[in-house]
């Protein structure tokens, strides 16, 4: 029973981690209809940045502070000076530019850090397991990361429901030439917008940094898991985003957790242990096939064009 | 039109050109040079360039070339890479190779057109056993041996019970055998994790604490090991559940693990304060060369390969088309070992001893591996009896 409840616990952690990502990419993809694969870059750029201001400044919040500025910055130039120009493109050539930004960020966080990796060490504070219940222990830092990202997310779904910006951005969403016309400056909307996605692309990969290690490509395979969950959740759409990053969590989570075992019941032990590993991967894959079979346009999608 | 043709008939012949037996000695090397693990095929380079250094750039007399190959750590990859060396490099020698499932992938190629081979880490165990070959030689270990020697020293440590935690391609499977093999205590559970997309361990972590068992045992090589450690201490169980490595703290890691490796114990064959001549010479030599960097086992290993091809190459004299007595050579093992003397079994797998490594802080305040003990003398490979070499 108290493994059941961490595993769901890591369930969580990942799935909101998840969503941190891939926030970012349904508000880029579903407002301004660009294909953006150099978003896991950004996450690699917010880990670097952060692993670079916490060992100057000393101090792992005040880092972290400045590396979300950085990468928030390091998005509004990056659209200002590459993405703009593409947007009246078709979805081939945005694939062809953002895979070659990949290829430039990857190349350039070589020369700038080398190729060895960084680490990221946490404050004593956030290293210590914390006890949720009796006997049931979790990592502090995997709970800070839950509480982070669920304040994040509140604060999302306030900002795009309930403000004026949010409203714009959802204006644009379904009718940018209609929201020009009334005199809304779209171009600083879509930069805004495009800012604002890296800075959450920069906060999942601070925070997943001290976990992992900060190191080149880091945010390539995480990047996938992305675009299925907004596959999966409706592209454009932040609940649904939410919803399905939890799910792909769990999934993935409880799958690695419970499958070998179940798989034992029917197989030989050695025979279960290497073929649950392989399941559990493909268990997220199968479930966004069934979507795209039942619901094409994801579970949740955002308004109608 | 016409310069065309003649350019097209030009590039025909010159690639038609049979391959003499050139001046040259070409080696083709196959390692990790990108990706999260590109760290490894650099040391492993660096080392294999170093032992050139030592050899005056040339064996028997003739120049050496070496192709370094990038397998991306992709098994599919290093096949293709592997094909060019030997179909369009023609190199006389083909070395290399960190990755069990890379190399399963490549052996083929290999062993059909009867190249010559040092594998300078990966140690599948049908590699020692059914899939052995003539000309395939290994300057590393079979993936069994080193968990196996681990095994021994739980149980001189009277550990009572493990969990073990391993990635699920080839190696990890070797790695958990080899445990198991020798660990006399109580097996708690096993886990496998995808391999090499998986960097987190949470939930392998957890049903290890729930497993009850005393201890854990774990194979994650380069930047995966880091990542364990992390969160192994991140999930308090350093205090609780003491852990027993393979191959998951080395110099290149261990700046990045820092004092999370502290007090972690590994088995090896090789250790960089191994009191040999040779040895002394290797990491000294290397970090003057490399400033900032150490050598790990990777590059011990990588050194010995080029040692190896460059006994062979003197014992023909050049002559590379002479491949039976290359062999009969390789297989004296007649070299300076930077791990010390060791012997060939007849699966041209090394027999050789096994030492515990410990993590400790040096003089200045660095974190440094030292060896501590000798866990076994003259280790051979489970899998030679499957060898039908004589």
């Amino acid at each position: 029973m108290l493994l059941v409840i961490e595993q769901f616990l890591n369930g969580l952690q990942f799935g909101l981690l998840l969503f941190l990502l891939a926030a970012g990419l349904t508000l880029v993809f579903g407002i301004m209809d660009f294909v953006n694969l150099a978003h896991g870059s950004l996450y690699m750029m917010g880990a670097y940045f952060a692993a670079t201001f916490v060992a100057w400044t000393g101090n792992f919040i005040l880092g972290a502070l400045l590396a979300l500025g950085a990468t928030l910055l390091l998005g509004i130039v990056l659209e200002f000076v590459a993405l703009r120009h593409l947007y009246n493109r078709d979805h081939l050539d945005h694939v062809l530019a953002t895979f070659g930004l990949i290829l430039f960020f990857n190349d350039a966080v070589r020369l700038i850090w080398g190729p060895a990796g960084l680490a990221l060490p946490l404050p004593p504070w956030l290293t210590v397991p914390f006890q949720i219940m009796p006997g049931v222990y979790y990592p502090a830092y995997r709970l800070a990361i839950i509480g982070v990202a669920l304040v994040v997310a509140l604060l999302l779904y306030f900002v795009v429901m309930r403000t004026r910006i949010g409203m714009l951005i959802r204006a644009g969403a379904s009718n940018r030439e209609m929201i020009g016309a009334l005199g809304i400056n779209i171009k600083l909307l879509y930069t805004l917008v495009f800012g604002l996605g890296a800075a959450l692309a920069g906060l999942a990969g601070l925070m997943q940094a001290p976990i992992l290690t900060v190191q080149i490509g880091m945010g390539e395979n995480i990047l996938i898991l992305a675009f299925v969950i907004i596959v999966i959740g409706g592209i454009g759409s932040i609940r649904g985003a939410f919803l399905a990053a939890i799910f792909v969590g769990m999934i993935d989570t409880l799958g690695r957790a419970f499958l070998p075992d179940l798989l034992r019941q029917v197989l030989s032990s050695t025979a279960a242990s290497t073929a649950a590993p392989a399941l559990s991967s493909m268990l997220i894959y199968l479930l966004m096939a069934i979507v795209l079979v039942v619901r094409p346009e994801g579970l949740f999608p955002a308004g109608r064009r | 039109m016409r310069t065309s043709f003649w350019l097209a008939g030009a590039t025909v012949l010159a690639l038609a050109s049979p391959a003499v037996a050139g001046d040259t000695i070409k080696i083709g090397f196959v390692s990790t040079f990108s990706g999260p693990t590109a760290a490894i095929g650099n040391d492993m380079r660096n080392s294999f360039e170093l032992a050139l250094d030592h050899l005056g750039r040339k064996m028997g007399g003739k120049p050496v070339e070496v192709i370094y190959e990038d397998d991306g750590q992709k098994p599919d990859v290093g096949k293709q890479k592997t094909e060019k060396l030997i179909q369009s490099d023609k190199v006389d020698f083909i070395a290399g190779y960190i990755w069990s499932n890379v190399l399963l992938a490549s052996l083929k190629t290999v062993v059909d057109s009867k190249t010559m081979m040092v594998i300078a880490n990966a140690g599948p165990s049908q590699v020692a056993g059914e899939l052995c070959s003539p000309y395939v030689f290994s300057t590393s270990w079979q993936n069994d041996q080193t968990p196996q020697a681990m095994g021994e020293y739980m149980n001189q440590k009277g550990v009572k019970s493990v969990f073990l935690i391993g990635p699920n391609y080839a190696a990890g499977k070797d790695m958990l055998a080899g445990v198991k093999s020798t660990f006399k205590g109580e097996i708690k559970g096993e886990e496998y994790t995808v391999w090499p997309s998986q960097l987190d361990f949470s939930a392998e972590l957890s049903k290890a604490r729930a497993s009850g068992a005393a201890s854990i045992f774990v194979f994650y090589p380069g930047a995966a090991g880091v990542q364990f450690l992390n969160q192994y201490a991140q999930a308090g169980l350093k205090a609780q559940m003491p852990l027993y490595t393979a191959f998951t703290i080395d110099e290149l890691s261990l700046p990045l693990q820092k004092e999370n490796a502290l007090g972690v114990p590994g088995a090896q064959q090789w250790v960089n304060d191994l009191p040999n001549e040779q040895n002394k010479k290797f990491v000294a030599d290397y970090r003057q060369k490399y400033p900032g960097l150490r050598p790990t086992f990777y590059g011990a290993q990588s050194y010995d390969a080029a040692q190896l091809i460059a006994s062979a190459v003197e014992a023909v004299k050049g002559d590379t088309s002479k491949k039976d007595e290359m062999k009969a050579a390789m297989e004296k093992a007649n070299f300076k070992s930077v791990r010390g003397d060791f012997k060939f079994g007849k699966n041209h797998m090394p027999i050789q001893n096994f030492y515990l490594q410990d993590v400790v802080k040096d003089a200045d305040g660095s974190l440094a591996l030292k060896t501590v003990a000798t866990i076994i003398k003259d280790s051979q490979d489970k899998y030679h009896d499957k060898c039908p070499m004589k």
